[in-house]
């Protein structure tokens, strides 16, 4: 009989802080800048230059810390891992080893066989590289320090979990706890948030580790499941083969589908660490503690029970909404604005969803205010637009976050109210299509409906539909 | 008076009474580097240009009211500390070519108060090194003898205060570097308590070790320059705020009272007997001032110079990584690939006693070696910086010997680095402590060369230390050097 | 001489550090760096136990900025003293296979 494998997984994941500035000097964090517009002689590792802590990195990863149970380091300090690399201007990387910030947490996650808990071993702060670009012309490559010094925090799982799925559900979790606290917007395509895989394979029922790789370059949940899968079978292969699992660091190339390790014999791994002479220790007192506790948000878990008491609504449309807390956020600041709050949350569940998934955009992005999407609410409970321009309207306020009041009158969108108007346009109708109107009147029952059409047509889509078909049924 | 003679407050006076104008001396004492650097070789980058351009602007700022102790006068910086648009190569081929983009904040500090910047000084390369001649540009030699050294590694600075060739400079001092030069050049240095100058700006050696501070014509001069140089720094996390930088109120003959030690362990074996001669004559000094001096034991004096050798070198072998021919300096001219690169450029551009260093700082760093190298020495210097703890509790000032000898012939000392090391033994151990130390001559040896007294003091005393110097200096009357006559009369 | 630097003790210091030593350097090297670990190996006659490393000398603690943007464009100052530089950019070796 084939033997039966377990598979081991560890994660190391990366989160960028939602900082103004870097973790060390005044430049700023933001994307897009042309190359090298964003440093100074600190993030470029010029000569004589100091790193100071930027506090707010400090505040974000002690709120991490809390919200992943962790034991806060009342004494931490920062050490250097040096390795020369291009994208790493001192040549050495400001990174917690010995005494990091947060230790021993854990968070709890749905698995196939119901809730379990994942250790965090440590989260610790470091700085982000440079960026590589090659290039061809010149067959040479190209450093961009922009990216060099914003602020990261490291979070290094335990080995506890056993499957892709356990895995993904864990990233979510963890991202879900992090977006809520607005400490970063972990986008893993943007690179705001990167997962490097430990693995390793045991039989079924062994008590020791196998040994185990670190899979790196995993840039989204798709490429972190099929690697996971990839690198397990090549595993078992090895085992099967009789062969040893070397450990080693392993690069996932999605497009091929396949790994590969990653070792040069310049390359020792010995990053002797040392506590960085540059920067003192950190001392937390409880007031510190206390204060970041304080700003703590309201969690989800918290968050779903006080929804199910508050407001009527399915626990459907609470689940997805929570999920994300500007979501949340919107939905309780719109009726808190007195929008009933079902109608708040067909409008989030509904147009809002439809249009986040065809614009591919995270829910973090939605831009429009709880005033506009009160007032639309309100524009419809009036009868001063109807259902279809309801949805037009929002699709523009979706976009552009316009007051929908001054959208609709200026673009004349109010329903017609006026029933001698309404009622000369149905006569209108009527006597335009003779062949209708002689089949509704042979109990064509449907011919309405294509009557109530056309006169909406002619209304240019301002009448309320309940209304011409009352209008039509006396008029026939 | 002659104009080089004046010290640089007496030169500051001279010009805010208008006796004289700061592009006039700026001008003698460019005349006098002209002379005397084939000689001496005190530079490696001497700012002609430039010095006189700020001389006229530095007049105009006096003119408009600018109240400074140091308004106008010339200084020499130590090549380690970067000067804007100033060519700063920490005497290495590897930054042969490195134009910094901003200056360091003790330079920043000199220039606000009316410094006029003559160029930057040679050094032992990356401040590794007793005597300025690991210095990839060239030996510097001692002003009062030229085949002695003028020590180390800010060698250029104290030889450029000895020969005239300014009225002052800044040092820095990891090891030793600005109280074993003065010594053996004849001229005042005090190494601050670690924090007190801002280290933005400064190249690093050993981080955790590294201080500027002034070498000087005499103790006058070297409270004021402190006064001036002293700062909290924003930029630099290990800057320390303090409040009672007010040096040259300490400037009082008086040491009344004041607790002096003689640690056993300075004047025993190897200890050059006229050394020891003149620092105990000085001892001797400031007893007859009312001082109550006596001997003790220092424990722990022997592990200094291993214990400093694995901190220093640790922290040089990471600071120096960043010299890799990519973002500034030398880089190789033929090379296969990035690692080849690296290789080759650092190979290249390093000397052999920095080579020397970062091989064993990286090795004491390195897997398996770290805990029984690295952190032992970390330990040990706890128990070094108690045993200071303990006998700041009984005295006010400990005084010993800089250097076990005057200054060597040239090229004496690097054949040996375990000997040349052992001529730190009594100035790295207020490094490790981050004590202040103070360093000026008690004397001059039958050879003719000057005799270095140290003055050490607990965190934050160099008040203390001013004092006492102050009373001394007093008491033994000018001193300066005999056949130049550049500053002061021969004792 | 109690610590013999072997051959390989120096090539992997070499990688490490990235330097690259002439044979004659490499003598030089294994010579000094085991004369200097002697010597420091007399800090073993001292017993540490429950002493605490010291890294900072002085109880010096909570240095931070403040998260706001003070650095603006000194991208040419940057680049200023780069060996080569393109696009903006430092120019390096090729790191990718």
């Amino acid at each position: 009989m084939a033997k039966q494998y377990e598979t081991v997984i560890g994660l190391e994941v990366h989160v960028e802080l939602a900082t103004r500035t870097k973790i060390f000097c005044g430049c700023s964090t933001a994307f897009g800048g042309e190359p090298n517009t964003h440093t100074c002689p600190v993030c470029t590792g010029m000569p004589g230059s100091l790193p100071v802590l930027n506090r707010q990195v400090l505040e974000y990863a002690v709120a991490v810390g809390l919200a992943t149970n962790c034991t806060i380091s009342r004494y931490c300090k920062f050490d250097r891992k040096n390795y020369f690399y291009p994208d790493n201007p001192q040549n050495y990387q400001i990174s917690q080893l010995y005494l990091p910030i947060c230790q021993k947490g854990r968070v709890e996650i749905d698995s196939e066989d119901g809730k379990k808990f994942v250790g965090i071993h440590e989260i610790h702060m470091e700085e982000d590289a440079g960026k590589l670009i090659h290039d061809e012309w010149d067959d040479c490559s190209l450093v961009d320090f922009n990216r060099s010094g914003v602020p990261l925090i490291e979070i290094v799982s335990e080995p506890d979990m056993r499957s892709a799925n356990e895995v993904i559900a864990y990233l979510e979790k963890l991202r879900m706890i992090i977006q809520y606290l607005g400490a970063s917007d972990c986008k893993l395509q943007e690179g705001s948030m990167r997962a490097d895989v430990n693995l390793s394979i045991r039989e079924v029922g062994a008590k020791e580790f196998g040994t185990r790789t670190e899979m790196k370059n995993l840039n989204s949940f798709r490429a972190i499941a099929r690697a996971i899968e990839g690198e397990r079978e090549r595993q078992i292969d090895l085992l099967e083969e009789g062969k040893k699992v070397v450990q080693e660091t392993r690069r996932w190339d999605d497009n091929r589908g396949e790994s590969y390790a990653m070792r040069s014999k310049e390359d020792a791994q010995d990053y002797r660490y040392f506590p960085d002479p540059d920067l003192v220790p950190i001392v937390l007192d409880d007031a510190f503690l206390e204060a970041v506790r304080e700003k703590q948000p309201e969690f989800r878990e918290d968050k779903m029970r006080r929804y199910k008491e508050e407001f009527d609504i399915p626990d459907y449309d609470i689940e997805i909404i929570t999920e994300s807390k500007h979501m949340a956020d919107l939905f309780e600041a719109t009726v808190a604005l007195g929008s009933q709050p079902k109608k708040v949350s067909n409008w989030l569940m509904g147009e809002t969803l439809r249009l986040l998934k065809e614009k591919s955009m995270d829910p973090e992005e939605v831009g429009f205010s709880p005033e506009n999407l009160a007032k639309l609410i309100l524009l419809v409970d009036a009868k001063a637009i109807n259902g279809s321009v309801a949805k037009e309207v929002f699709e523009v306020m979706f976009a552009q976050d316009i007051d929908p009041e001054k959208y609709v009158e200026e673009h004349g969108l109010k329903t017609v109210n006026d029933e001698g108007a309404l009622r000369r346009t149905v006569e209108e109708v009527i006597a335009k299509n003779p062949q209708s109107v002689e089949d509704y009147r042979n109990g064509k029952e449907k011919a309405i409906g294509f009557l109530v059409g056309q006169t909406m047509k002619a209304m240019k889509g301002k009448a309320d539909p309940g209304m011409v078909n009352k209008l039509l049924k006396e008029l026939l | 008076m002659e104009l080089l003679n004046m010290t640089a407050v007496e030169l500051a006076a001279a010009i805010r009474k208008k006796e004289v104008t700061v592009l006039e001396a700026t001008k003698t004492v460019l005349s006098q580097i002209e002379e005397k650097e084939d000689t001496y070789h005190c530079y490696v980058t001497v700012d002609k240009e430039g010095a006189l351009a700020n001389a006229l602007a530095v007049q105009e700022e006096i003119n408009r009211g600018l109240k400074s102790p140091l308004a106008g006068v010339p200084v020499a910086i130590k090549d380690n500390m970067c000067t804007e648009g100033l060519l700063t190569t920490c005497s290495s081929k590897i930054l042969g070519n490195f134009i910094p983009t901003f200056s360091s904040e003790a330079v920043l500090n000199l220039q606000r108060a009316g410094a006029v910047i003559l160029g930057k000084t040679n050094m032992d390369e990356f401040a590794m090194g007793s005597t300025t001649e690991t210095s990839a540009f060239g030996v510097t030699k001692n002003p009062w003898n030229k085949d002695h050294v003028p020590g180390g590694s800010s060698g250029g600075s104290a030889a450029a205060v000895a020969a005239s060739e300014c009225f002052y400079a800044l040092g820095s001092d990891t090891g030793g570097s600005i109280r074993q030069p003065a010594s053996f050049c004849g001229v005042v240095g005090l190494k601050p308590t670690y924090g007190t100058v801002s280290r933005y700006g400064l190249i690093a050696y050993g981080s955790s070790l590294d201080q500027i501070g002034p070498l000087c014509k005499d103790v006058t001069d070297c409270a004021t320059v402190m006064e001036v140089i002293s700062s909290h720094d924003a930029k630099d996390s290990t800057s320390v705020k303090r409040n009672d930088t007010d040096f040259t109120s300490a400037l009082k003959e008086d040491v009344k009272g004041m607790r002096i030690g003689l640690p056993k362990d300075y004047f025993g074996e190897g200890l050059d007997p006229e050394v020891k001669g003149a620092v105990l004559k000085a001892a001797k000094v400031l007893r007859e001032k009312g001082a109550v001096v006596e001997e003790f034991d220092l424990s722990l004096v022997e592990y200094a110079i291993p214990t400093y050798y694995t901190i220093a070198a640790a922290e040089a072998s990471s600071n120096l990584e960043r010299f890799d021919g990519i973002k500034y300096g030398y880089r190789t001219e033929r090379y296969e690939g990035l690692h080849n690169m690296y290789k080759k450029s650092r190979s290249e551009g390093f000397g052999p006693e920095v080579k020397r260093r970062i091989m064993l700082g990286s090795f004491v760093l390195s897997s398996g070696y770290y805990d029984a190298y690295y952190l032992k020495a970390l330990k040990v210097k706890a128990l070094i910086k108690k045993a200071f703890d303990e006998a700041f509790a009984k005295y006010d000032v400990i005084l010993g010997p800089v250097a076990p000898t005057t200054a060597p012939k040239l090229g004496e000392s690097l054949s040996d680095p375990i000997k040349m090391y052992l001529g730190d033994i009594y100035t790295i151990s207020i490094n490790l402590a981050g004590l202040p130390g103070l360093s000026m001559p008690c004397g001059i040896d039958s050879k003719g060369l000057p005799i270095g007294l140290q003055l050490i003091g607990d965190c934050f005393q160099e008040k203390k230390l001013i004092r006492t110097a102050y009373t001394y200096e007093k008491a033994r009357g000018a001193f300066g050097k005999k056949e130049d006559g550049a500053h002061g009369k021969a004792i | 001489m109690a610590n013999i630097i072997s051959d390989e003790t120096i090539e992997y210091v070499g990688i490490l550090a990235k330097l690259e030593l002439s044979g004659e350097e490499k003598e030089q090297a294994k010579k000094d760096m085991g004369r200097m670990l002697d010597y420091i190996d007399k800090l073993g006659e001292l017993d540490t136990k429950g002493v605490e490393p010291m890294s900072h000398v002085f109880p010096v603690k909570n240095v931070f900025r403040e998260d706001v943007v003070t650095n603006g464009d000194i991208r040419e100052d940057i680049l200023k003293n780069a060996p080569g530089k393109k696009d903006g950019m430092f120019v390096v070796p090729r790191t990718f296979e």
